[in-house]
């Protein structure tokens, strides 16, 4: 990333590109490494439980992006923090595998395998059928995101480096 | 897990449950009793239909492979292998050797990280009490932790050979575009040794479940080869009978459509429902296991027939078991072949493929021309042909547990349904909408 290293951060966007804007974390994820020019600290991710956990050990901190469906407008952005509190998994759309990335977080807590720090950026969808493409307000959705989750590491290194 | 329960004074009963948990997919269950008897048993389906037939017409039949591997998450290498292997037949092609070694030994790999998931993150948490693997780890986490590396052991041979662990995309008909090296399929050796350990330790933790009593007289349908237990090939055969070459599938397999759901549910003519999975393929096929696998299924207290759907938690243990025996088996035998794959020429066919996913049989049928245009695609999923069996056993489970709170009620009736592994997200082909859309 353009920040200087130190911290262990990494970012995880998660969806299935085939179910239109279940894949916006999945597209947030791939700008997100266009723009940094280094793909080791950004990955994507099909959202299985088990595997996810295994992807993120070891990072110190871990910023996870995926589609939601609370009922706000499509493309809306909502911020969690589930350092040390259980995401809502209503909040987040059904995974096609039985074991979805809220699980995923709540069972690394259990385990005592969860980074320090965990950010969850859930971006409003509106259609999840099948299919590819992103609708428009959820396309328009992902510019935002990318810049926030931009802000927000580059705010983590200045907090854990304050001179640097 | 989000549910609506209603419990009415009078006599009737209702469990409901809108979002079955811990099933992959989407998928509904509900349950009428009136006057201490079942009266209303439905399986409801209500994921988007799939389009993946009508969008596999008009396609190059080499894709077949890729694009039925996008039907399931948790699944891929089955559709990947049915695909093949049926367009190879339209083709007139045979993959042995290596190569076909190979296919086994994917196949392996998808075994064993279905199985461990079904296992320990969604069906075990049923047995001992908990709501889902989370609360489990809190109480058992070694063994949630032994889950999850057995899972990972699996994935690591999906993605050796797949190319990635997930949608793996180096499959190819007549073959693979890359074959590993001995020395890759070599580095995979340590893990899969603790792997098999893993795997015995857990048909000893599951054999201690308690288990509702609960045998019924299932029509049993599997695939049997003549050497091996069945992973790719062989023919179908029932316990009632049953033993055709997989082109005659058809002819004895219908699927009707139930207006309830967007699922086709199959029936075996002149026998009705059947049961399709590990139970099946356990009970066809008990004395094709390897050694090692039979013995820990006789330890664990199972005979060579089990007819307890509750117990698949330890037939499923059992396979794992036996495809870590099996991937160590491969892997010590192999040799880099000369090429990765075969070269396989179009023909106007059709070709049919029938393997043994993690849940069951899954029937592939390619209609293709001279060019090896796809004209006509049909893919019968396992959880489609289980559905009417997961009904009937509840029409028959749900009276046994009457006196229960309804919220227990509710829990067995999940706990039976999950005995199935259901995997709602490919078991939902029907294609209404999509022909309306195709025209």
């Amino acid at each position: 990333m353009d920040e200087p290293p130190g911290v262990n951060i990494l970012v995880i966007g998660v969806g299935n590109p085939y179910r239109r804007d279940d894949g916006a974390g999945l597209a947030a994820a791939r700008k997100l490494r266009d723009l940094a020019g280094d793909s080791s600290a950004v990955a994507e991710h099909g959202g299985e439980g088990a595997a996810l956990l295994d992807l993120w050990k070891g990072a110190a901190v871990l910023i996870l992006l995926d589609a939601v469906q609370s009922g706000a407008k499509p493309g809306t952005i909502h911020r969690l923090d589930a350092s040390s509190q259980p995401l809502p998994a209503a909040l987040f759309r059904t995974s096609t595998h039985a074991f979805s990335i809220a699980q995923a977080v709540e069972l690394a807590r259990a385990l005592g395998e969860l980074p320090q720090r965990v950010i969850v950026y859930g971006i409003e969808g509106k259609e999840f059928e099948s299919g590819t493409g992103l609708s428009g307000e959820v396309e328009e959705g992902v510019v935002g995101l990318v810049e926030r989750v931009r802000n927000e590491i580059r705010a983590l290194r200045i907090s854990e480096h304050p001179k640097g | 897990m989000r549910f609506a329960k209603k419990v009415k004074p009078m006599k009737t009963r209702i469990i409901k449950v809108d979002w079955l948990a811990r099933v992959e997919g989407e998928g509904g269950l509900f349950v009428k009793v009136r006057d201490r008897a079942v009266v209303d048993v439905k399986l409801n389906i209500f994921e988007p239909p799939r389009f993946f037939e009508a969008f596999l017409r008009g396609r190059h039949f080499t894709e077949a492979p890729d694009i039925t591997a996008r039907i399931c998450g948790i699944c891929p290498v089955a559709y990947q292998m049915s695909a093949v292997h049926a367009m190879e037949v339209a083709c007139g092609a045979a993959v042995d050797g290596q190569l076909r070694a190979l296919r086994r030994l994917l196949y392996c790999g998808e075994w064993i990280e279905s199985h461990a998931l079904h296992v320990y993150m969604l069906h075990a948490p049923d047995f001992l009490g908990y709501a889902d693997a989370i609360q489990m780890a809190k109480d058992h986490p070694r063994e949630v932790q032994r889950g999850l590396r057995l899972k990972k052991a699996g994935n690591s041979i999906v993605a050796l050979l797949g190319g990635r662990e997930i949608h793996p995309i180096n499959v190819r008909v007549g073959g693979f575009y890359k074959a590993p090296a001995r020395q890759d399929l070599l580095s995979l050796g340590e893990e899969l040794k603790w792997a098999r350990d893993a795997a015995l330790e857990t048909v000893r933790w599951v054999a201690r479940l308690p288990f509702p009593e609960f045998e019924q007289d299932y029509l049993f349908v599997a695939l049997r080869h003549p050497e091996e237990y069945p992973f790719n090939e062989g023919r179908l055969v029932s316990n009632r009978g049953l033993d055709i070459a997989v082109p005659d599938y058809e002819k004895f397999f219908t699927e009707e459509h139930v207006a309830r759901s967007s699922a086709l549910h199959s029936t075996l003519a002149q026998h009705g429902p059947y049961f399709v999975g590990p139970l099946a393929r356990y009970n066809l096929n008990f004395d094709r296991l390897s050694p090692l696998a039979q013995t820990a299924a006789h330890e664990a207290g199972l005979g060579p027939t089990c007819r307890n759907p509750f117990q698949s938690i330890v037939v499923r243990s059992v396979e794992i078991l036996y495809a870590c025996d099996e991937a160590l088996r491969i892997i010590a035998a192999y040799e880099r072949p000369e090429s990765p794959a075969l070269n396989v020429q179009a023909r106007a066919s059709t070709g049919y493929g029938c393997t043994e996913a993690p849940r069951g049989i899954l029937y592939h049928r390619y209609k293709i021309d001279a060019q090896g245009t796809i004209l006509d695609a049909k893919i019968v999923p396992p959880t489609s042909q289980n559905q009417k069996v997961i009904e009937q056993d509840l029409w028959k489970f749900v009276p046994q547990y009457l006196n229960l709170p309804t919220a227990e009620l509710q829990w067995r009736c999940e706990q039976a349904v999950r005995n199935y592994d259901p995997c709602i997200s490919c078991s939902t082909h029907f294609l209404k909408l999509d022909l309306d859309r195709e025209a």
